[in-house]
């Protein structure tokens, strides 16, 4: 236990004084501040006058102001923060040597990769959590409102599941930097991954649902079945990429409005009924449940990523060390 | 001089996929002595160190280091054994204090132990002065003498330096040498160091092994090396010539 003791509290004290973090930083923190305020008082505007809707201080995080909002910004750049602090953790222990001399110490092995990992996470966590409150600083002081007991716990949902989704990134970047030797190398596949997923899933997904159950223009409302089938294809497939995942998740969590992470197609006829008939928010503890797979998923292709890196970083050879 | 083991290996083999590196390497060292460990470049020098500290799986055979089989209690191993490897890297935005106590939180040494451990550590590797400075802009003498004082925070029983003269000046060398010799004669270390600088070996060590593509072809103290190889007759000898017969028939 030590061990990895000794080794979070070394990474942490790099990540905390290193250039990179402090880039990342300002630059997250700086669309935060730059999103809160528009959305802050685009909200401010349409509100003049008129009762507050309910949870009208979860909408600075979800609406989308005249760009993106922060939940978009998080979801596109979140894998790019996971991957600038995970890339080089252990080739450029390699390329330095000292990595040879870490594992002549009397530690286990695995401290080194456990304790890196747990600084990183740390890392984000901190970034995650001062950012969300710097943009519930500036929304409580723009829109007047302060957030009940039950946007707090979405709030908090909310961070979770962008800790374990920059995570999985974090991991998938330190994976990479156990297998290849060069950073340079490392940060390039973690970049291609990122762009795989970010890009070409989405674009393969529609060309998949295309070939399996071709709807066009002409034939729109033809042919139900199909249309269904499309979809269905749609989402099976892009539900395959962590962001696809993130974003359904976040989204439902933050917007009680939204009652299922499906696309009006794909509802059941019972849930458009009841769309139609209950205009009231969700309660919170029923829209974890629908966010609850989406969630349970993300932490499984998480732990797989670390896991897969750790047992790549012990079987390999101290000489290649 | 006689005293208990703290080095036995017995028939060790190490095999790559591509070449076998150690061959049925028989060993014994022990306790206090400096012993030199000889071979060219790529005899299997490193991996034989690498089979002693439990940082790679030995093929077949038997090792015991301390008493300890490496491959089953590492960690209790490490925490005798010290060290260095060749061209040994450090945290270059560090400096030489902050790299040290690093290692020494990795050995559980408690901060306010190690820090007066230090003080005397870097005084006695002549880098005191220097502490405060990142090691990046260390030269490569100085670096190796970190590295030895980073070895010596443990307290180890017994050292491993491989190739610990490689790459510095004379002075350099003359530094590092008399550290050996004093840590051997001053705190009764066990010191196994390889080298491929036969002069070098020779002003230091106690015994020699000689080390040739994977087979350990000599052990033995230097004179009687020299006795049995050259013959009684020759009065001056250097451990070149030895090494040369050796290494011809090999």
């Amino acid at each position: 236990m030590s061990g990895i003791f000794t080794v979070f509290r070394k990474e942490l004290e790099d990540y905390f004084s290193s250039t990179r973090f402090l880039i990342i930083f300002a630059l997250i923190a700086m669309v935060g501040v730059i999103i809160a305020s528009m959305v802050g008082m685009t909200l401010q505007e349409e509100t003049r006058g008129m009762t507050k809707p309910t949870l009208i201080f979860l909408m600075l995080f979800t609406s989308t102001g005249k760009l993106f909002s922060f939940v978009q910004f998080i979801g596109f750049f979140g894998p790019l923060i996971g991957i600038i602090l995970g890339f080089d953790a252990i080739n450029r222990e390699r390329v330095s040597r000292t990595l040879s001399k870490l594992v002549s110490q009397p530690i286990f092995r695995d401290s080194i990769i456990n304790g890196k990992f747990l600084a990183g996470v740390t890392t984000i966590a901190m970034m995650l959590v001062a950012i969300v409150l710097i943009i519930s600083g500036l929304g409580i002081w723009l829109v007047g409102v302060v957030p009940g007991a039950e946007e707090i716990w979405r709030l908090v949902i909310y961070l979770i599941a962008s800790l374990l989704y920059v995570s999985f990134w974090l991991g998938i970047s330190i994976l990479f930097s156990v297998i290849f030797r060069s950073t340079s190398t490392s940060a390039l596949a973690s970049l291609a991954i990122w762009i795989f997923f970010s890009f070409f899933v989405s674009l393969g997904a529609g060309v998949l649902a295309d070939a399996i159950a071709p709807v066009n223009q002409q034939n729109v409302g033809a042919d139900p079945a199909m249309i269904i089938k499309h979809e269905e294809v749609l989402r099976v497939t892009s539900s395959f990429s962590p962001m696809t995942l993130y974003s359904d998740a976040t989204t439902t969590i933050l917007n009680p409005m939204s009652k299922t992470t499906r696309g009006l197609i794909l509802m059941g006829p019972m849930e458009r009924l009841s769309i139609s008939r209950f205009q009231n928010p969700l309660p919170l503890l029923q829209s974890l449940f629908i966010v609850a797979p989406h969630l349970i998923s993300l932490i499984a292709i998480t732990f797989l990523c670390f896991g897969i890196c750790y047992a790549v970083f012990m079987r390999q050879e101290v000489r290649t060390v | 001089m006689e005293g208990q083991l703290i080095i036995e290996a017995e028939e060790l083999t190490k095999v790559y996929p591509s070449q076998t590196a150690v061959d049925r390497l028989t060993l014994k060292v022990q306790e206090g002595e400096v012993f030199g460990f000889l071979g060219p470049n790529g005899a299997g020098k490193t991996t034989t160190l690498l089979m002693f500290l439990g940082l790679t799986e030995p093929t077949s055979g038997k090792v015991r280091v301390c008493g300890l089989d490496p491959a089953r209690d590492p960690i209790q191993v490490k925490r005798q054994v010290g060290y260095l490897p060749e061209n040994v890297g450090f945290y270059d935005d560090m400096d030489a204090r902050q790299n040290v106590q690093y290692v020494a939180r990795l050995n559980r040494i408690p901060d306010d132990v190690s820090s007066k451990r230090i003080d005397e550590l870097l005084n006695a590797v002549g880098l005191y002065d220097e502490a405060h400075k990142k090691v990046g802009a260390y030269s490569k003498g100085m670096r190796q003498r970190l590295g030895i004082a980073e070895v010596l925070i443990k307290e180890p029983r017994l050292i491993f330096l491989d190739e610990p003269t490689i790459g510095l000046d004379p002075d350099g060398t003359n530094r590092m040498l008399d550290l050996i010799r004093s840590l051997s004669h001053e705190k009764k270390m066990t010191i196994f160091f390889s080298s491929h600088l036969l002069d070098q070996v020779q002003r230091v060590s106690d015994r020699v092994g000689i080390m040739i593509k994977g087979k350990l072809v000599a052990t033995g103290h230097i004179q009687e090396l020299a006795k049995e190889k050259l013959g009684v007759d020759k009065e001056r000898y250097t451990l070149e010539e030895l090494y040369m017969k050796y290494f011809k028939e090999a």
